[in-house]
């Protein structure tokens, strides 16, 4: 039985890959993905996840409109959202910690600082 | 890395900072015997010289001054052994940063080729190579040039940033991207931070090649804002693009080609044969 739950929300493959082949070195660590934002809120609806990693531009539904959907649901809004996105401005990333994201991860994605923001959304020393 | 050799990594790790404590805690020790020693030494000098130092008393003084000469030389040893143990843990933390940094190349490059290799679909494996040079190299703008085998001129079958229409074909040998198609190098800004956008003169050009035959080239005009400087890992990725890349659109085109010949042929004997 894993301890925690994550859920790696982008339209790539390739993405989703590199975050799950980063945070599969978390001992104990379930990992689910979802193909867009409303592939997402499907997953959320039925299991509790204790992370969600989410891209910003993605098709039918992208990641901000995602997070401030699970902000406003009760039974979900505790859940850490770290997102992922090309944007490294600083107005962009105050936009997505406003709406409601626990942190701010920018492309090129690095393992490393992939591990380091689950680590610390999830808890774990 | 494998789990198993970074749990021993960190038992080592866990071995040599107890033993430095214990170094530590030994020490303190031995300095606490050498000033209890030294103050009875200076009790018994003190002795000797009130009552005139009997012959026991002597012999009893000189054995305890060769002990604290002993104990002196223990305690430089001890504190030699934990500087030494120190620097090997200095080591071991580098290594690991090292190893840490390795494997994760090594992770990016396993899914880049996995990836590429996962689908024969033309316009996916295209797809795929637009999303390692936006995802794990970091490119904002960039295209991808096929050379066409009828009118051996190259034209632009990709691009992010940048329309298809503002890239003109370009005949191999001319200008520096046609010279990269010509001499299957790879060409790197030497200042990719300060470098201005020129559609001719590109930051990166990588020919992509099987093996020496150059099929197109992937031309980087900018990177993300974030991204000031080319990493280690993202030469190992222009290295994999120029092979693997080639490889995957060439056997892409060709299957697709083939699949279309073949559902031309099918639609010809379903005409014939009905």
């Amino acid at each position: 039985m894993p301890d925690k739950r994550i859920l790696i929300v982008d339209d790539s493959p390739t993405m989703r890959q590199l975050i799950a082949f980063a945070v599969k070195r978390l001992p104990g660590v379930e990992i689910l993905e979802a193909s867009d934002g409303v592939d997402a809120l499907k997953k959320l609806a039925g299991e509790r996840f204790d992370l969600i990693f989410t891209d910003i531009n993605m098709p039918v539904m992208d990641g901000l409109k995602l997070v401030s959907l699970v902000r406003s649901d009760p039974a979900m809004k505790a859940t850490p959202i770290a997102i992922i996105s090309t944007e490294g401005a600083a107005e962009d990333r105050e936009r997505a910690l406003a709406l409601g994201a626990n942190d701010y991860i920018t492309k090129p994605i690095q393992a490393a600082r992939v591990l380091t923001v689950a680590r610390e959304l999830l808890g774990i020393s | 890395m494998a789990m198993d050799d970074e749990k021993g990594m960190y038992s080592r790790a866990e071995e040599f900072l107890q033993m430095f404590k214990k170094g530590a805690e030994f020490s303190q020790e031995l300095m606490k015997e050498n000033e209890r020693l030294r103050y009875r030494v200076f009790q018994l000098e003190e002795e000797a010289r009130g009552i005139g130092a009997p012959a026991p008393v002597l012999e009893e003084n000189r054995l305890l001054a060769a002990r604290i000469d002993e104990l002196e030389r223990e305690k430089e040893e001890i504190l030699q052994r934990i500087r030494q143990i120190e620097a090997e843990n200095n080591d071991f933390a580098t290594r690991y940063v090292e190893i840490e940094e390795e494997n994760n190349s090594l992770a990016n490059l396993y899914i880049a080729s996995y990836q590429l290799h996962s689908t024969l679909d033309f316009r996916e494996v295209l797809q795929i190579v637009s999303e390692i040079i936006i995802n794990l190299i970091g490119a904002e703008e960039f295209a991808v040039l096929l050379l066409d085998e009828r009118t051996s001129l190259l034209s632009a079958v990709a691009a992010e940033g940048i329309a298809l229409g503002e890239l003109p074909p370009i005949r191999p040998g001319e200008g520096m991207i046609g010279s990269i198609a010509r001499t299957g190098e790879n060409y790197f800004a030497a200042d990719p931070a300060n470098y201005l956008r020129d559609l001719e003169q590109p930051m990166v050009c990588i020919p992509l090649k099987i093996k020496e035959h150059v099929i197109g080239v992937i031309v980087i005009y900018r990177l993300f804002i974030q991204k000031t400087s080319f990493a280690q890992v993202d030469f190992e990725l222009f290295t994999l693009l120029a092979g693997h890349a080639a490889t995957a659109i060439f056997s892409s085109r060709l299957y697709s080609d083939s699949e279309r010949k073949l559902s031309t042929m099918q639609g010809f004997i379903n005409l014939l044969t009905r």
